[in-house]
């Protein structure tokens, strides 16, 4: 209880006084994070529209065998394949990518493809089937209608984006993995509490957690904001 | 050539046929009003004539051009057309929003659309709930904007869906009113699917009826409830006196029918031996306590077997050898004292009476 206190008084002070190296990593952490739920977005949003509205052999096994399946893929597994294909040996070797912000980004937007992915296909599969067949109806290509179906599923699909964010910026495995945990370069909140947690630094640790929690609060308040627009 | 046009229409779902071999053809300016019991498959031939769905077999054609010739084809047909569905959904934004999205779509101009928005909701009396999120109203006022919606893209064809089903009788009445003043004002072509026989007689110049799949009967809406092709039909159209029995005799056009024992006089052109249905409406049936002499062919003397007051009108079943009904006025049936058991003569005339063959 005291650790938890002592804890809470130090993010208090931490944030307050803007630690220059709690700062930075915080706003590495959002960078990243960001970055890989804006990437996985602009990929899955447009392909889980292309998978809804078309019908092909195989869409059930795609959805449900493969995308639901690779929901709860271990981050370290993301990591492991990462480091595999981006290590020095491996094919994309030559990028030079390893053990830096990109790296972790990339193994971000695999990690959370499946759920943005998944997600969104399930919240436009939940909207009434009369809203594409009213925009048909009204003359809408297909493009017109596949906007404003997504538009009316916005809420359910912001949720989809949320959760991906979530899973993003509170992933350690990765990170780990193929950032390095480079202070100054690719350390992240989580790579930091772990690290702290096991020199015995709790109330640093704790302190950083609460940012963690924080900063996705803030982060799901302001996209809920974003999308009431 | 018809502005629409179906050949041997047929769509089969889940093994089963949903719509049979229909043939259609609706002219520029008509409005023709498809009715049938639900299940029948109106929403399924709107859904194929609007190319929302795509036919088993058979063919639908706009201006003599086949819509399913091509996916651009099938696009266009639909931005010549627009369709008010059974129940219409509005989109998660303003009312204004929801009316201009058609014209949205056409890339019409800002300008332009906010004029033609404005006039469609003063039509539809909606102009004060413009700025309203559309998903706030009630149903009535749903089906009115799915209207203007519809009506904004000034389509050449409307189709509509049962327009008044899920709705109270006063919203009812309102957008019964609406579509007549569409109708008087547009030069549109309507198709209308109802279940609601008087509807349609009221609304269209021509109706279709669907039964099972299949187009029964067409005409103009005197002919399909004075003379329905079938039973299924008459039944529909609410002919509640439907007796089976045989022509056993025949002079000119005036036949005599056998029907449990008891001749009826009717005039048909069936031939002797011809198994057929006498049907009659309950309102050509009239009652009297004594036979009196007058120009009606038929007077059966009969037993009264049940009697129920609905508003002015009192409905008398009456056992001739048949069980036969009548609809007499509430007054008229507490000043003669109709009440169960009470012996009348049940008199109608042979030319209220159709006659339609046995299959």
């Amino acid at each position: 209880m005291e650790n938890l206190w002592n804890g809470l008084v130090r993010a208090v002070e931490l944030i307050i006084t803007f630690d220059p190296e709690v700062m930075q990593i915080a706003g590495r952490s959002l960078m990243i994070s960001v970055s890989s739920t804006v990437i996985a977005s602009v990929i899955c949003i447009p392909v889980a529209c292309i998978i809804h509205f078309n019908e092909f052999r195989g869409k059930r096994f795609i959805v449900v065998g493969i995308i639901q399946t690779l929901y709860s893929v271990p981050t370290v597994a993301v990591g492991l394949f990462v480091f595999v294909f981006i290590s020095r040996v491996g094919p994309f070797g030559g990028l030079g990518i390893l053990f830096t912000p990109t790296a972790i980004v990339v193994g971000q937007v695999l990690l959370i493809t499946p759920i943005l992915l998944g997600l969104t296909i399930s919240a436009l599969s939940g909207m009434d089937k009369a809203i594409p067949d009213t925009a048909r109806s009204l003359g809408a290509s297909g493009f017109q209608m596949a906007l404003l179906v997504l538009k009316e599923a916005r809420f359910a699909v912001m949720a989809a984006v949320i959760l991906g964010f979530g899973r993003a910026i509170s992933e350690v495995g990765i990170s780990l993995m193929v950032g390095g945990n480079i202070r100054g370069f690719t350390r992240v909140l989580t790579t930091a509490i772990s690290l702290e947690t096991s020199k015995g630094d709790i109330e640093l640790s704790m302190a950083l957690g609460i940012i963690l929690i924080f900063l996705a609060l803030v982060a799901n308040i302001i996209m809920n904001r974003i999308w009431q627009r | 050539m018809p502005l629409i046009e179906t050949r041997k229409l047929s769509q089969r779902r889940d093994e089963q046929d949903i719509l049979k071999n229909i043939n259609l053809r609706v002219e520029r300016g008509e409005v023709f009003a498809l009715i049938g019991p639900t299940g029948a498959g109106k929403t399924t031939l709107l859904r194929l004539i609007d190319t929302l769905d795509t036919p088993t077999a058979g063919k639908t054609f706009f201006n003599g051009k086949d819509v399913n010739s091509s996916d651009k084809v099938r696009q266009e047909t639909r931005r010549r057309m627009a369709f008010v569905l059974q129940k219409p959904v509005v989109f998660n934004t303003s009312v204004y929003d929801n009316v201009a999205c058609g014209l949205r779509w056409r890339g019409m101009k800002s300008r332009q659309i906010h004029e033609v928005v404005g006039g469609i909701l003063e039509t539809v009396g909606l102009t004060s709930y413009k700025n309203r999120n559309a998903r706030t109203l009630s149903g009535g006022e749903v089906q009115r904007v799915a209207i203007a919606r519809a009506i904004a893209v000034r389509p050449e064809v409307l189709l509509l869906d049962e327009p008044t089903a899920n709705l109270d009788p006063v919203s009812a009445s309102k957008i019964e009113d609406l579509i007549a003043e569409i109708i008087k004002r547009e030069t549109i072509t309507i198709i209308m699917a109802t279940h609601d026989m008087s509807q349609g007689q009221r609304l269209a110049d021509r109706i279709g009826v669907l039964i099972d799949g299949e187009m029964v009967q067409s005409g103009d809406p005197r002919e399909i409830f004075n003379t329905p092709g079938d039973r299924r039909i008459a039944e529909f159209i609410g002919m509640e006196n439907i007796i089976d029995g045989v022509v056993k005799s025949s002079e000119g056009e005036m036949a005599a029918i056998d029907v449990s024992g008891k001749t009826v006089e009717a005039v048909t052109d069936f031939d002797v031996g011809t198994e057929v249905s006498v049907c009659m409406r309950p309102e050509d049936v009239t009652v009297a306590l004594s036979k009196y002499s007058s120009s009606a062919r038929n007077s059966l003397a009969g037993k009264i077997t049940w009697t129920v007051s609905t508003g002015p009108l009192c409905r008398v079943e009456i056992d001739c050898g048949f069980p036969l009904v009548a609809l007499v006025t509430r007054r008229s049936a507490e000043e003669m004292g109709l009440k169960k058991g009470t012996q009348v003569y049940a008199t109608f005339k042979a030319v209220s009476i159709h006659v339609i063959r046995r299959h």
